[in-house]
């Protein structure tokens, strides 16, 4: 990282990526929970949420993490212990792994892998295995349904978030995260580079099965069949209490973060303005501020999509279990397959 | 004793031969899952023991009693007032509703009539409970299926109704105001005109839960279709009020028989719904509560003055006889069946519980549909479990 | 599931709701808006006059009849009284045995809020207030007894005014 001006010994390269990685997971999960779902929630459903821890209820989060964690640990007499103690560390990992991968600014991100996109893909389904073993181990019959309804659904979405995704990198013609920022803030459509080329515009459809494959991943209504509170009390999270809950509601709200920087990279351009408004051409000429600037711009991105996952979350029942499935399959993959026909043959076109 | 070891017996050979036939086809196991006594989706402790094949449901066997507060048994031992505190709570939610069959019995063993003003106001409160009751299963329907707005917005316009039941009677939820022969109070002042502001907010509401719930495709996805029960196997089973116009049958107990309330004086339609699926079931529940705001403004508009008590003896002993006397209530239809010997209590009281009847369908309609299928067919038949139990 | 069919009413209308909803919680209490709940400790609302919160009790009212004692159905008043001679009316009559209360408890901790025992007084020593904070951390402490029922007795309401239409006879 050479975005101080003072050269920094790869040990101290490397904390300053550990804590900005954790600062990056637990931020904008500290920052979802409290202005979405105790505040956004609340004023949706005409009442103003905690409003008595800190000023206007903002300590509240931390009331609650005091709170969960000192909560007995219980543990079930049948349930396999070792793999009961590891699911919830499956899915706050898949978290941390997928944030490496995230640019925050043209010299400010963790990696930069040539395969960025492939990567955080492939990993994002990690979390599916800790769910599915939360389930399994818990030795307790609703946990059991909520586990195997998670893995249906969850590597069900999988497919068509992959499509979704090829549209952007054909249009980007790369896989790499930062230069797929930089195609689109330094891009043109059509002709008129005013708003650079956000690939919200241009690949609409590719947004839409991409957010909605989102919300099934992240198992929010209307995708909610693993948890599904009045049926299963809590799917595969009933048996857990004290820090491994904490660990699964931290990890739920992370990833709801992680996905949304994905998205913002993937559609709204990243850490970037356009770059045609400041006399830029490609990555070279960007300034070093943009590195302070960038995860600024990149946190109001984050929370303007997760502002969507989130209201859609509140005002929809949920769909039953056959009925996702045939919505993935039937509906999403044609779909994002003939926007994959579509954008291979305009690329070639224009 | 014998019966219920007899059911007991039959309900074990009926696990045997599911899991005997699963076991010869599949070479698998079903499982037993318990639903209930302690779970979010039930209106209450209600136990429902099913025997799932993967995610269907092989076989449902609903088993009551987690609730019984003996009321039967209790209304041998105390007066006349003190039994009509005690069931208000039978049904808590439309708590009014509760009273009046009973205090309408009392009173045609006694042959007298509560004056036309006291009918008319207890007509009122009964339209209001049916609201508060029936308004909260919107916002309930909308949990049950996953959607976690609706009942906030459920219980804020409750609350505008509860206001006005305490501003009249004292209690929000038990206003213990019936009294043999008419009614404890007059209205406060400016009461009628707050509940005609109250009818508007809650057609307001009826608009609002329609878009958020009823309109949304997923909801109709859930509850089409689902749960359907034909006409005669409903009539069968007993079903009554909003279960019963589901499936077709044109049955309102107010409009078909002549007790001493006041709705032979109002115009009001009564919805049917040839389906008899879930959907069906929640959407008269909605144009019910529509038109039970128009019928309290009717009643508002014509209400006749004078006197809320006619004249009792002061320590009231009610003559002997039997009478039957059965309502529409906002759950279904509930009947006092008051036995007296000329005491200053009753002597036996048996009381017909809708939601009792309601959910002797479970076993019938439960056969084969899908585990999330099972709570939206009993949040759509709609119980409460102090009607069940008793 | 029939996806573009029923799109208006079908999946955008719900969202519209909890906008509308959310404008509104958010929008401040001079423009209209406001959340529709209170916030408890900070503001309480006054419940309407004839709340049923808690039971006074006018001692120079009560004969000891019982009658109160009787027809709770819970029976959580506790009465123990004796009689007593007072002085005579007038002069050169008889002295008068009254009725003195020693004990009039009511265990608000067994009390249903039915009001039957109010409504049966025939001497009007019983009232209801609306008042309702008298929480406990002891249930012992739920059992008022005759001073403090004659303490609520400054926060009973006076009678509301009735409806157009009603008869003021003898209630």
């Amino acid at each position: 990282m050479s975005v101080f001006a003072v050269d920094i010994p790869y040990w101290g390269q490397s904390l300053l990526r550990v804590l900005g990685g954790t600062v990056a997971v637990l931020l904008p999960a500290g920052t979802i929970v409290y202005l979405f779902l105790f505040k956004m929630m609340s004023f949706m459903q005409s009442r103003l949420g905690p409003m008595e821890a800190g000023p206007y209820g903002s300590m509240q989060l931390v009331a609650e993490v005091g709170k969960w964690l000192q909560k007995e640990d219980l543990q079930p007499l049948r349930a396999d212990k070792r793999i009961f103690k590891i699911a919830p560390l499956i899915v706050l990992v898949s978290t941390f792994i997928l944030v490496a991968v995230v640019p925050f600014g043209p010299d400010a991100y963790f990696t930069n892998f040539q395969a960025g996109i492939f990567y955080a893909l492939a990993v994002s389904s990690v979390s599916v295995l800790g769910i599915l073993i939360a389930g399994w181990s818990s030795a307790n019959k609703y946990s059991l349904l909520g586990g195997l309804r998670a893995a249906g659904q969850l590597i069900a979405y999988e497919l068509p978030m992959v499509l979704a995704v090829i549209g952007v990198v054909i249009q980007a013609g790369t896989l790499n995260l930062q230069q797929i920022v930089v195609a689109q803030n330094a891009g043109e459509m059509f002709g008129w580079n005013g708003l650079g080329n956000p690939y919200l515009l241009t690949q609409f459809v590719g947004f839409v099965v991409f957010m909605i494959s989102v919300q099934a991943e992240l198992t929010q209504t209307p995708f909610d069949m693993p948890i599904a509170e009045s049926e299963l009390v809590s799917g595969y999270m009933t048996e857990y209490s004290g820090f491994r809950f904490l660990i699964f509601f931290i990890a739920e709200f992370a990833n709801v973060g992680v996905f949304s920087l994905i998205a913002a990279v993937l559609f709204l351009g990243g850490w970037g303005i356009p770059f045609s408004w400041f006399g830029w051409h490609s990555m070279g000429d960007v300034d070093n501020w943009m590195n302070i600037v960038g995860p600024l711009i990149m946190v109001t991105k984050m929370i303007v999509l997760s502002f969507v996952v989130m209201w859609v979350r509140f005002s929809y029942p949920r769909l039953r279990e056959d009925q996702l499935q045939r919505f993935a399959w039937k509906v999403l993959i044609p779909v994002s397959l003939l926007n994959i026909m579509v954008t291979a043959v305009l690329k070639v076109i224009f | 004793m014998t019966d219920l070891l007899d059911r007991q017996k039959l309900s074990y050979i009926a696990a045997q031969a599911a899991d005997a036939r699963l076991n010869v086809e599949l070479e698998t196991e079903g499982m037993t899952l318990n639903i209930g006594p302690q779970h979010p989706a039930t209106h209450g402790t209600l136990r429902i023991i099913v025997r799932l094949d993967g995610e269907q449901v092989v076989w449902a066997d609903p088993s009551a009693g987690y609730m019984h507060r003996g009321y039967e048994k209790l209304t041998e031992v105390r007066t006349f007032p003190q039994v009509t505190t005690l069931v208000n709570r039978i049904d808590w939610l439309g708590s009014f509703a509760n009273e009046v069959p009973f205090i309408l019995a009392a009173e045609q063993l006694m042959d007298i009539e509560a004056p036309p003003r006291a009918q008319w106001i207890r007509t009122i409160l009964f339209e209001l409970s049916r609201i508060a009751n029936v308004g909260l299963f919107l916002g309930d329907l909308g949990v049950q299926l996953g959607a976690i707005t609706p009942v906030f917005l459920a219980f804020r316009d409750r609350e505008y109704v509860l206001n006005l039941i305490e501003a009249a009677t004292g209690g929000r939820f038990h206003p213990n105001f019936d009294r043999i022969g008419g009614l404890k109070d007059d209205l406060p002042k400016g009461w009628v005109d707050e509940t005609r502001q109250v009818m508007k907010k809650l057609r307001n509401f009826c608009d609002e839960m329609e878009n958020l719930l009823f309109g949304n495709a997923i909801f109709q996805t859930r509850t089409r279709g689902i749960g359907v029960i034909p006409k005669d196997v409903a009539l069968q089973y007993g079903l009554s009020g909003a279960n019963l116009r589901a499936s077709g049958v044109d049955w309102d107990l107010r409009r078909d028989q002549r007790i001493p309330l006041a709705y032979d004086k109002v115009d009001f339609k009564v919805w049917t719904h040839p389906d008899g699926d879930s959907f069906a079931r929640c959407w008269i529940r909605l144009q019910e509560t529509r038109e039970a705001t128009k019928i309290v403004d009717q009643l508002l508009d014509g209400l006749p003055s004078g006197p809320v008590m006619a004249k009792v003896p002061r320590i009231i002993k009610v003559p002997e006889g039997e009478a039957w006397i059965s309502t529409e209530n906002p759950l279904g239809e509930m009947g006092y069946y008051v036995v007296s010997q000329g005491d200053l209590g009753p002597f036996r009281v048996k009381i017909r519980t809708a939601s009792f009847n309601n959910i002797s369908i479970v076993p019938w309609v439960l056969r084969g549909v899908f585990v999330p299928d099972v709570i939206t067919i009993l949040a759509s038949l709609y119980f409460i479990l102090g009607d069940i139990d008793r | 599931m029939g996806i573009a069919k029923d799109f208006k009413n079908g999946y955008l209308s719900g969202l519209g709701v909890t906008m509308k909803t959310f404008v509104k919680t958010v929008t401040p209490k001079k423009m209209g808006g406001g959340a529709a709940t209170v916030q408890y400790p900070h503001e309480k609302e006054a419940p309407p006059i004839r709340a049923r919160g808690v039971i006074a009790l006018r001692e120079d009212n009560c004969t000891s009849c019982m009658l109160c004692a009787r027809s709770c159905p819970d029976w959580c008043i506790y009465i123990e009284g004796h009689k007593e001679l007072a002085p005579p009316r007038r002069a050169g009559g008889a002295p008068r045995k009254v009725n003195k209360l020693d004990r009039f408890d009511i265990d608000y901790a067994l009390c249903m809020y039915c009001g039957i025992c109010v409504e049966v007084c025939p001497f009007d020593a019983l009232f209801w207030s609306p008042e309702y904070e008298y929480s406990e951390p002891k249930i012992a402490d739920l059992l008022h007894d005759k001073t403090k029922l004659g303490e609520w007795m400054e926060t009973v309401p006076e009678y509301p005014e009735l409806e157009a239409g009603a008869q003021k006879g003898k209630k």
